[in-house]
Parts: structure tokens; C-alpha cells; sequence
């Protein structure tokens, strides 16, 4: 009790540079959390970035490939499906709604994907969030568009603009679907996901602009104006992929069997938690080394504590000295000066954790607003607690260095004062 | 022996990687009440004797008693603790703890031993008994109040005599205490350290190589005449 006192008192004394050390600790400590949180905020978020859906299907390729073009529209399909094997598959009664997309066009380098006004009603992101729109509405006619919100914001389009589809995925293209524009009728909410850079149609209007085509390039001398197109069976020969949703969680691999084993056509089904969680553990390194460039900030600034205490210690042989005159006994000096250590660090871990929160309430609209990603403010996690616990080992060792110092000072010294 | 305060036998100390000891001292006894002066020039061992007494170092021979009791007998942790209940230190300089007022450094032996605490609070508070060694010694009011470091060197080594005082010690060892005061503070100092020392019927160790204040003492005991090993050198 009364060593701690001393220790307070001392440390009072010393306010400024020990508020400089709390400081660097502080800092680092909210530093090591934070990275830690958006760690797993964007792996979480990633994982988010499709949600509800239970399979998607498409041909058979590789499971993250599927998910790439299906979900992040990278990378092209090796095969389509045919519409008929979609008609059976969603027939399946276990399937409760569908989603069925169509890839292959772009605008200004943003995907088209057609598909129906289910996608809006069915597609879920980050913990089962609906899309919404933050103008207009879902499409109705053939050539009706819904831009994703990074689309209308990066080519300043408005409601009721004429858009014209490009043929093919690249930015640049020769051949333009300029006989047949689209009217956007409604630009969906930020959702920090693929969806935000998608052009959205109808299933019809990709079967309409593509009637009078063959073989990837436009019939010579056959022209079916965009009106005389409505007119005809504008039923899709094709899709690229589909999302389905299941009436129950323990059917979903007695569906995908289904699909898997399916007669017609080489198909396949995954999980896309299951495929998202593969392609992120491809990409963890880079995570991995932010939580180790932050954990070395958290050494550099416990070092940094060290270096002080130590710096201080030699101006304070004689006050140790004082110490043992009065009979302090050397544990006393090892108590008094790794006590200090350790309350700077248990200080600095708790205002870090202050330091983070508030910086989350903040910031929390902010990071949603621009980035689209959701940060959930929760309790720290039982492996954050571990961080954090590590944190506090850490911390009493490297509080026993000064300590031990001290501690053989005070053993040398005994009573004698050194100037 | 009973009636010693202190009381050393055959003692014998070498530092680590000396040839020869440092002390060499066949026999030295110091009974109760008495105002010892202890003349001793710089490196002839003062100190050393001094952390012998004070347990804070152990003699590769022979024995050390205070009141009675056989340091080397005692664990470290115990000579800290005896040291702590029967013993006050005054050293030459810097005696005060600088973030501590002048009213907490006297009190602060007082947290190392209950003994002295106990002592002192059955009469009345730490803080009232400090405040009235501090006024014996010709301290008080505004001074008080001041940071130990804004204290004259005098008003200083008079706080760490009331620190040394408070809570009655049987045994006060004082170190060089006058050396960085000129001549009037000295004997001002001294007389106030015996009157307290009179009072409270502390037995007072005086060391220093000062001659000129052997009279203010009841015995003076040159520390080289103590010392064979210093004898032997010279």
C-alpha cells in the first residue's frame, strides 16, 4: 500500500514524460485492437458480401471460379446453363426462391448482369441485409436499368438517363447495343459490395438486345428495332449462374446432390460461405501482416516504456538509497519501480480500449457511409481478451526489467547514496 | 552485554576481490544513552561500518549485536526490518525524497515499521507527531508547505533528523550530517539532534572526521584505534 503510493507519487512527479510514455502506449494499444477489428470487420464483411443465399449454381468449373464471376464478377464463365436445366432445378421442391443471373456485357467497364426483379427481393448481404434503393425502383420493362450506387456516382448518371450496353466484359469496346438504350430507373444504396459496381436489367432486355445477333456478332442486314423486340419470345436461351435459396438449412446438400449428379448438363452447386472463406484464407497474408506490424508497434512502445524507466532509474539510485535507509527492503525498490511499469502499461491498455471505442462510435457512420463496410460495436471478443491478456504478460515482463535493475541497484548500493 | 546497544566482536569484512579486509575490529560497544562520536576519515571504512550496522551488509567473520540481538542471525528481510524499527539514518546530503512533502518524509519510516507507527499513533496521528519534531527542531508554519527541494541544505538535514526521530528508535546514525553546513548551522544542528536525542533516550552514533566537534560529545572514539586492519596499513 504504501509502496503504491509512493509509486503514484513519483510518477506524479514525473508527469510529463511518464504522460509521453502513456501516451505511445496508449496509441499502440488502440492501434493493435483497431487493426485487429477491422481484420475481422472486413474478413466478416467479406464474408457478408453474399448472404442468405444457400447455393449458387452454375456450370461446372471450380468453386471459387464460380463465385469469382458469379458474386465478384471477375473472370469469365466457362459454361453457360441451359434455361431448361434451370426451369428443373428450381422446380426441385426444396428450392423456395431463385435468383438467376446473366453475365457477358458491360457499360463504361461496370458488369451488366441481367436477371429478375426477384434479385431485389431475394439478394442479402452482410448478415441478411436487404438491397435498397436510394432512388427509384426495381425494374418492369425490357429496358429498364438499376445501377449500383458506384456506378451512378462515378458516371454521374440520374434517374430516367439513357444508357447505351456495351457488347463484351472490357472497358473498351468496338461493338455497342446503341439500337436498344436503357432507361435507369433506380440507383441502389451503398452496400460495400460487387453489387455497387453492377448495371442491373432485366433478364429480357440481355435476350433483346442480343435477338438479332449471331455467333457473337450482329446478323448482317437483319435489324429488329428495340420496339419490334418486345414483341417476340424474349425467354432466355441461357443463364450464366443462379442463386437459390432452400426451404431449410439440411437440405442444402441433399439439393446440391441433385445438382451435382444432374443428368443434362455438367452443373455444379457450392456453399459460397464455404467459397468465400476459401478465397479470403488466399489472401490472409496480407492480413497476417498488419496484425504483425501492429503487434511490433505494441513492442516498440512497451520498449519505449522501458527505455524511460531505465533512463530514469540512475537519477534515482539516491532516492533508492533513501529507501533502504528507512528500511525498505530490496523487493520493496523491485515493487516501486516495476509497479510503475505495470501501471503505466494497465493504464495504457484501458485508455487504448477507451481510445478505440469512441474512435468506433465516430467513426462507425463515417466508414459505412464511404467504404460501405459495417463495423458492429461489440464487447471485446474472448480472442481479443486473449490479445489483450498476452498484452498483459507482455507488459509485466517487461516491467521486470527495470524492476530486476533496481532491484541489483539497490543490493550494490545498500545504503549509500551516489551522486 | 545486555546493557549494549551495539556491541561487535571479532568483526572482519573484505569487499569482493580485496586482498586484505577493510574492518578488522576485535571488539566495540556502545551502551544505552550514550552520545558517541566516531572519528573516522573519508575511506577508512565509515561507511562500511556503518551498512554492517544497519544490516544492509553481513561480515564474512565474527558478530554484530544490536540490542541484544544477533544480526547474523537475521534473515535479509529482517535486517530490513530491524533496521526499519530500531534505527534512524542521517546521511550527509540529499537525505529527502523529492516528490514527497516535508511532512511525508519525516512520516515514511513509519510505513516500513508498524513498529514505530504503532509507537507513534498511541499517542496521536503520524502527522501531528512529525509536525512537532519538525517544530523541536525549529520548523514550521510556511515551510511546511514548500516542495523538500526549495529547503535550504540546513533545513534539509533538520528534516531528515525528525525523519530519523520519529517514532523513537532506540539507535540514531548519523553520517557526516553537519559536512555541508558552515560552522554556526553545525553547532545549532548538533545541539538540537542531542536535546531531541535527550528526550526521547535515543542512543546517538555521531561519525565524522570533524575534530572539531568531539566536544559536544560524551565520549569520542577514533574508528583507525577500532580497526586493526587500518592499523596494520598504516
Amino acid at each position: 500500500m504504501a509502496i503504491l503510493q509512493l509509486a503514484l507519487k513519483s510518477l506524479w512527479n514525473r508527469r510529463f514524460t511518464a504522460g509521453l510514455t502513456l501516451l505511445s502506449i496508449t496509441l499502440s494499444v488502440a492501434l493493435l485492437l483497431g487493426v485487429e477489428r477491422l481484420r475481422n470487420e472486413s474478413r466478416s464483411s467479406f464474408a457478408n458480401t453474399i448472404s442468405g443465399t444457400d447455393l449458387i449454381v452454375g456450370a461446372r468449373s471450380g468453386s471459387i471460379q464460380l463465385l469469382l464471376y458469379s458474386v465478384f464478377r471477375i473472370g469469365n464463365p466457362t459454361n453457360n446453363i441451359d434455361w431448361q436445366s434451370y426451369q428443373a432445378i428450381i422446380k426441385h421442391p426444396n428450392v423456395k426462391w431463385s435468383i438467376p443471373i446473366t453475365l457477358g456485357d458491360s457499360h463504361h467497364g461496370f458488369r451488366v448482369m441481367g436477371t429478375t426483379p426477384d434479385y431485389f427481393k431475394y439478394y442479402r448481404y452482410s448478415r441478411k441485409r436487404p438491397l435498397q434503393f436510394q432512388n427509384g425502383k426495381p425494374f418492369t420493362d425490357v429496358y429498364d436499368a438499376v445501377l449500383g450506387a458506384e456506378v451512378a456516382e462515378q458516371l454521374g448518371y440520374q434517374l430516367d438517363q439513357k444508357i447505351v450496353i456495351a457488347h463484351g466484359a472490357g472497358k473498351v469496346s468496338l461493338i455497342k447495343h446503341d439500337n436498344k438504350p436503357f432507361t435507369v430507373v433506380g440507383i441502389l444504396n451503398k452496400t460495400g459490395t460487387p453489387v455497387d459496381r453492377a448495371v442491373h436489367v432485366d433478364l429480357r432486355g440481355i435476350e433483346a438486345i442480343h435477338i438479332d445477333w449471331q455467333g457473337g456478332s450482329p446478323t448482317p442486314g437483319m435489324r429488329i428495332t428495340a420496339d419490334k423486340a418486345k414483341q417476340l419470345d424474349l425467354n432466355p436461351k441461357t443463364i450464366t449462374a443462379a442463386m437459390l435459396g432452400l426451404s431449410s438449412r439440411i437440405s442444402t446438400f441433399k439439393v446440391r446432390h441433385y445438382i451435382n449428379n444432374y443428368r443434362e448438363e455438367p452443373l455444379q452447386a457450392i456453399l459460397p460461405g464455404v467459397a468465400l472463406q476459401e478465397l479470403w484464407d488466399m489472401m490472409a497474408v496480407a492480413e497476417k501482416a498488419l496484425l504483425a506490424i501492429s503487434l511490433f508497434v505494441v513492442l516498440v512502445g512497451l520498449t519505449g516504456m522501458v527505455t524511460a524507466i531505465l533512463t530514469s532509474l540512475n537519477e534515482r539510485r539516491r532516492e533508492m538509497a533513501i529507501l533502504r535507509s528507512v528500511g525498505a527492503r530490496p523487493a520493496h525498490i523491485l515493487l516501486l519501480i516495476s509497479g510503475e511499469a505495470i501501471g503505466l502499461c494497465l493504464l495504457g491498455i484501458l485508455l487504448g480500449i477507451g481510445l478505440l471505442y469512441s474512435l468506433l462510435f465516430i467513426g462507425q457512420p463515417l466508414i459505412e457511409s464511404h467504404y460501405g463496410l459495417f463495423i458492429n460495436i461489440d464487447w471485446p471478443s474472448t480472442y481479443e481478451f486473449g490479445l489483450l491478456g498476452i498484452l498483459l504478460l507482455a507488459s509485466l515482463l517487461v516491467s521486470l526489467i527495470p524492476g530486476i535493475r533496481a532491484y541489483r541497484y539497490s543490493l550494490a548500493d545498500g545504503m549509500t547514496i551516489r551522486l | 552485554m545486555s546493557d549494549h546497544v551495539i556491541a561487535i566482536e571479532q568483526l572482519r569484512f573484505n569487499w569482493p576481490g580485496e586482498s586484505s579486509p577493510i574492518l578488522d575490529i576485535p571488539s566495540f560497544n556502545i551502551n544505552k544513552g550514550e552520545r558517541i562520536f566516531l572519528k573516522g576519515a573519508s575511506g577508512s571504512g565509515k561507511s562500511t561500518l556503518l551498512s554492517l550496522l544497519g544490516g544492509v551488509l553481513t561480515p564474512q567473520q565474527g558478530d554484530v549485536y544490536l540490542l541484544g540481538r544477533p544480526l547474523h542471525d537475521l534473515r535479509a528481510a529482517e535486517r530490513d526490518r530491524f533496521r526499519a524499527d530500531h534505527i534512524g539514518f542521517i546521511f550527509q546530503m540529499f537525505n529527502l525524497i523529492p516528490y514527497l512533502s516535508v511532512l511525508e518524509n519525516v512520516i515514511l519510516p513509519l510505513y516500513f515499521s508498524p513498529l514505530r507507527h504503532a509507537r507513534v499513533i498511541k499517542n496521536t496521528t503520524a502527522e501531528v507527531e512529525a509536525m512537532r519534531l519538525l517544530a523541536h527542531l525549529d520548523l514550521s508554519g510556511a515551510l511546511l508547505q514548500r516542495s523538500v527541494t526549495e529547503l535550504s541544505v540546513g533545513q534539509q538535514q533538520r528534516v531528515a533528523a525528525a525523519r530519523a526521530l520519529i517514532g523513537q528508535p532506540e539507535i540514531i546514525i548519523a553520517d557526516e550530517p553537519t559536512s555541508s553546513l558552515d560552522a554556526d548551522r553545525r553547532e545549532a544542528f548538533i545541539k538540537l539532534l542531542i536535546k531531541e536525542c535527550d528526550e526521547a533516550g535515543n542512543t546517538l552514533l555521531f561519525v565524522s572526521h570533524d575534530a572539531s566537534l568531539e566536544r559536544y560529545f560524551d565520549h569520542c572514539i577514533n574508528l583507525d584505534s577500532l580497526n586493526h586492519s587500518a592499523q596494520v596499513v598504516s
